[in-house]
């Protein structure tokens, strides 16, 4: 398929600058065209050559039985008996030793050594944060609970930086690793959350172990990529000079890369942890202990009263661990014999002693009458609100679905699977080139040759929809900051906080408002992606040079003028990574919202969870939302490659 | 020199880790061979230790049951009872990953009971609840009143535009719970040839209030829901009738075409903890009680905001003779 280059589906891509080529006609004539051959052929050839879904597809059926060979195999196969049981033991074992430890410790013990551990790393600023973060999880009433999410999330760190670190060193500084390795990674950060836990399930059953490993996978990739680009950054003078002294390769690694990428490192133990963090609440559906199975139960309950305490306790965790990692890693060593490195030791050890005797004497349970409960007027207010705007947000919802997502719908599910490849084809050639157009068609087809053509038309609908919400409100917002610095600063804590909430959280207040639909999950969708949108354009706008906004300036142009001639399309790389970023951020929530209602994909994950007759679908849906996730990947990544992680924190 | 002391420090603590994986799986395994590494390979052994570990799986009588037991081996024998979220069928593969010993309340499976009681022996048949459960199709009871016929299943076609909604393709919609609830539905409407789609509510939350605002503002609903449950005390419904139960006919569940079987409910255990749980099991064997006792624990939880275990101990304190003689001596 040859076709010229289209842009069909009008609404997902942002338009691409003209290309200064030497053709005679204006740049809007080629997409123009594409767009009406694309619509024609859809007007004629509506509803042929449909692949519907079918809940007994032979493929599924196919896992099913590759599911009951694992199980009637476990105790058997020698793969499981000398390693996968083996890796499942000592992973549950990890998890178990650092849970004695922290509840050994009690609540004087874990704040007190939160404490020590902040004053170490950054003095007493950091050293308060932490000992109120990590208060705050006992005066909310979920001490055993937050313990047990920490001793998870420390656990997956724990591996995750035993692999990654040596891993990130190594494709630092080889080339062909870091080649190979780029693609495996790209993959795991486009990969949805709920992809992972069903091969989960399958190898190393529910409990502890599963959702550290799963948590482990999901943290892993920043530690390696941040890991690979600081070895990578360290300049080439010192390493030179080390190797002409006659170092070996050992200690030039030891004694010039380590120590200089040092600041860099410390970044990808903190993007870790707080991947980490925002796993183990998904990890809950497989039977992780913590603070995700409050979160759970709440949204099963449809109860925000549950619910709310378990998310500000992970926030508050996310943001001791943050703060205190942030601070090791910014904190240069103090020079020998200074007096803050003999202070800060001496500190410390005080702490840690104080600690210890008040955590001998002191019970290891956090007092009862120092909790705060809140669930009953928190619910109140839910329903109040509930009731109250009832008919708005019925209406709202209803509105935005009749419009939007069900013509969409019916657009994609009775449109000829090659139309909707032929497009998919044409728009990434238009935005990537050939070789992303190819992989963006292979993923698509491989949906349908895994039976689930339809289901992923469905959440392909919803992801749209959120994208288009989430790009139109980041990019106003974007603007908006980038020129107001009064609006910056305001909005500025308010995206520090929504990106360190779990995704989970955002599903409560859009469940609570709009019931259990598909614009529930795209309303909470839109919340989760709009963040890192709106610091992407703002960033771009911000950078565009000075000098060229002087000079538009001075020869006479409006404000507006400024931002649409000038601004706009010389941020054009940051505003396609804004888009990029959004969506597959878009694609993890709406499938976490088969949950809620979602349909789609999403839903037929869940299923495979709840229902064992659906593991095979399931488990493909999982495979699919994958293929998915790449496939937008590739269209939205535009003129530029991958420059950086999904959490994009540093640039 | 820091750095050498941080990769010090933390092959320390790799080894201490490793150490205690070790002891975690000494502690499983009945030697040191690795002949039977899984299995049992839960992470603390829950009877000899005093710990319980309860499935909660996600409805309210479900929690009522579950807050009562808890409560009872937590006040009265002293165990330590942990809560786990989790589907109904997730818990039972919890019996073979030793994340889960009791099930407090079953709603049939015959095909789990089939593969973890008698093919792997995993898990073990503990009695009655002495709760009678059934799953129907519901309508609130004005629609009843206004059109007699429509709790006939063959007249349901007839109505299914009134059952419309944004969610439902143009059928009627007929509005389902968690997703890992039993069900028959898609088979029911294929069987049927009703002109219906299942819309996934989500969770017994979003059935309980779409079945309020149903009443409320007389808003059609055609709705999946189960007996015993509190909501028949406060919305009046009334169930349509799907072709009777026979003995039987749910046996192939793409053929299915028949309504629900009454069930009598039951509780299911790891077979190791009624190896090994003593009284604790004991307790979970001999508990059973009505479905009004039920209803009225699962209407504190839900309606008064009480915690689970507050609407236990508020039962328990209210009832001594009915759970006396659940208590092993």
């Amino acid at each position: 398929m040859t076709s010229p280059p289209a842009s069909a589906s009008p609404a997902h891509v942002a338009p691409p600058a003209p290309r200064s080529r030497t053709a005679p006609l204006p740049p809007w004539v080629a997409p123009l065209a594409g767009v009406t051959v694309a619509v024609a052929a859809y007007l004629v050839f509506r509803g042929t050559a449909l692949l519907p879904h079918d809940d007994d597809a032979a493929q599924f059926g196919a896992v099913n039985d590759v599911r009951d060979w694992v199980d009637a195999n476990r105790n058997e196969s020698p793969i499981f008996l000398f390693f996968v049981n083996y890796v499942r033991l000592s992973v549950g074992g990890l998890y178990d030793a650092f849970n004695l430890v922290l509840h050994g410790l009690g609540w004087a013990g874990v704040v007190g050594s939160a404490g020590a551990l902040g004053w170490l790393a950054g003095g007493w600023r950091i050293a308060l944060v932490a000992v109120l973060g990590s208060g705050s999880l006992g005066v909310l009433g979920l001490w055993e609970a937050g313990v047990d999410t920490l001793a998870l999330v420390l656990a997956a760190v724990l591996l995750s930086l035993l692999v990654g670190l040596p891993l990130g060193v190594w494709a630092g500084r080889s080339v062909r690793l870091r080649r190979l390795l780029t693609p495996v990674l790209d993959v795991m950060q486009i990969m949805p959350t709920f992809a992972y836990l069903s091969p989960m399930v399958l190898f190393f059953q529910i409990g502890n172990a599963s959702a550290t490993i799963a948590t482990m996978i999901y943290a892993i990739p920043p530690a390696i990529r941040i890991t690979a680009l600081a070895i990578e950054q360290v300049p080439a003078t010192p390493v030179e000079a080390s190797t002409a002294l006659g170092a070996t390769r050992w200690q030039t690694l030891r004694k010039v890369h380590i120590p200089l990428a040092r600041a860099t490192i410390g970044l990808a133990v903190n993007q870790t942890v707080m991947m980490a963090l925002s796993m183990v609440v998904i990890a809950a559906l497989i039977a992780a202990p913590g603070l995700g199975s409050d979160i759970i139960r709440g949204l099963s309950r449809a109860n925000v009263g549950i619910m709310l305490p378990a998310g500000i306790a992970i926030v508050a965790m996310a943001v001791v661990l943050d703060r205190i990692t942030m601070a090791a890693a910014a904190r240069g060593p103090a020079p020998a014999g200074s007096f803050s490195s003999r202070l800060r030791p001496a500190v410390t050890s005080v702490i840690l002693l104080v600690t210890g005797v008040a955590a001998w004497l002191l019970p290891a349970e956090f007092p009862q009458e120092w909790v705060l409960r809140f669930a009953e007027p928190v619910n109140e207010a839910v329903n109040w609100a509930k009731f109250s705007w009832y008919g708005v947000t019925e209406a709202v919802r209803n509105a935005a679905t009749e419009t939007f997502l069900n013509p969409l719908q019916t657009v994609l599910t009775t449109a000829p699977w090659w139309l909707v490849a032929a497009v998919v084809l044409a728009v990434a050639w238009r935005t990537g080139g050939p070789r992303p157009a190819v992989t963006a068609v292979g993923c698509l087809l491989a949906t349908a040759l895994l039976g689930l053509w339809q289901h992923t038309m469905e959440t392909l609908t919803t992801v749209l929809v959120g994208v288009v919400l989430a790009l139109a409100v980041g990019l106003v917002s974007g603007i908006a900051a980038a020129r107001s610095p009064r609006f910056a600063s305001v909005q500025r804590p308010l995206l520090d906080a929504a990106q360190t909430m779990p995704a989970f959280v955002y599903l409560l207040p859009a469940l609570a408002l709009f019931g259990a639909t598909r614009f529930t999950a795209i309303f909470a969708s839109v919340i989760y992606a709009v963040p890192p949108v709106v610091r992407l354009v703002e960033d771009g706008i911000r950078n565009v040079s000075p000098v060229v906004v002087e000079a538009a300036r001075s020869s006479g142009s409006t404000d507006r003028q400024l931002l649409w001639k000038v601004q706009l399309p010389m941020a054009r790389r940051a505003i396609l990574l804004a888009a990029n970023q959004g969506i597959v951020m878009t694609l993890a929530m709406v499938v976490v919202g088969g949950l809620v209602g979602a349909g789609g994909l999403g839903y037929d994950v869940v299923s495979g969870f709840s229902q064992r007759t659906d593991f095979g679908m399931g488990f493909t849906a999982g495979v699919a939302t994958v293929l998915l996730g790449i496939m937008l990947d590739r269209i939205t990544q535009g003129a530029d490659g991958r420059p950086s992680p999904r959490k994009k924190r540093f640039a | 020199m820091r750095i050498g002391r941080r990769l010090s420090l933390l092959a320390g603590v790799l080894t201490l880790g490793l150490a205690a994986a070790g002891c975690g799986g000494a502690k499983v395994e009945t030697g040191t061979s690795s002949a039977q590494p899984s299995g049992s390979a839960g992470s603390s052994a829950p009877a000899s230790g005093g710990t319980v570990k309860i499935a909660i799986n996600g409805w309210a009588g479900y929690e009522a049951s579950a807050g009562v037991i808890a409560y009872l081996l937590e006040s009265k024998l002293g165990y330590k009872v942990e809560k786990k979220e989790l589907a109904e069928q997730v818990s039972w593969e919890g019996f073979e990953s030793g994340d889960v010993d009791v099930i407090v309340e079953n709603w049939g499976h015959d095909d789990l009971k089939k593969t973890f009681i008698e093919e792997k022996k995993v898990a073990v048949d503990a009695g009655s609840t002495g709760n009678k459960g059934v799953i129907g199709w519901y309508v609130p009871k004005w629609m009843a009143d206004e059109h007699p016929d429509i709790t006939d299943y063959k007249s349901l076609n007839k109505y299914a535009s009134l059952f419309k909604t944004s969610e439902s393709d143009g059928k009627g919609q007929l509005l389902f719970g968690d997703p890992s609830y039993v069900s028959n539905e898609e088979a029911l409407i294929k069987n049927l040839k009703l002109d219906y789609k299942v819309v996934v509510g989500g969770s017994e939350a979003a059935l309980i209030e779409s079945a309020t605002q149903a009443q409320k503002q007389k808003k059609p609903l055609l709705f999946y829901f189960w007996d015993p449950h509190w909501l028949f005390s406060q919305v009046e419904l009334v169930r349509v009738n799907l072709p009777p139960y026979t003995e039987g006919c749910d046996a192939d569940p793409k053929k299915v075409a028949c309504d629900y079987a009454e069930l009598d409910l039951d509780k299911i255990v790891s077979k190791r903890f009624a190896d090994t749980g003593g009284k604790a099991y004991e307790l979970v064997k001999n508990f059973s009680w009505t479905n009004e006792a039920q209803n009225t624990v699962a209407n504190d939880i839900t309606n008064k905001g009480m915690s689970p275990e507050d609407a236990a101990k508020k039962w328990v304190e209210a009832n001594p003779s009915v759970w006396a003689s659940w208590i092993p001596r």
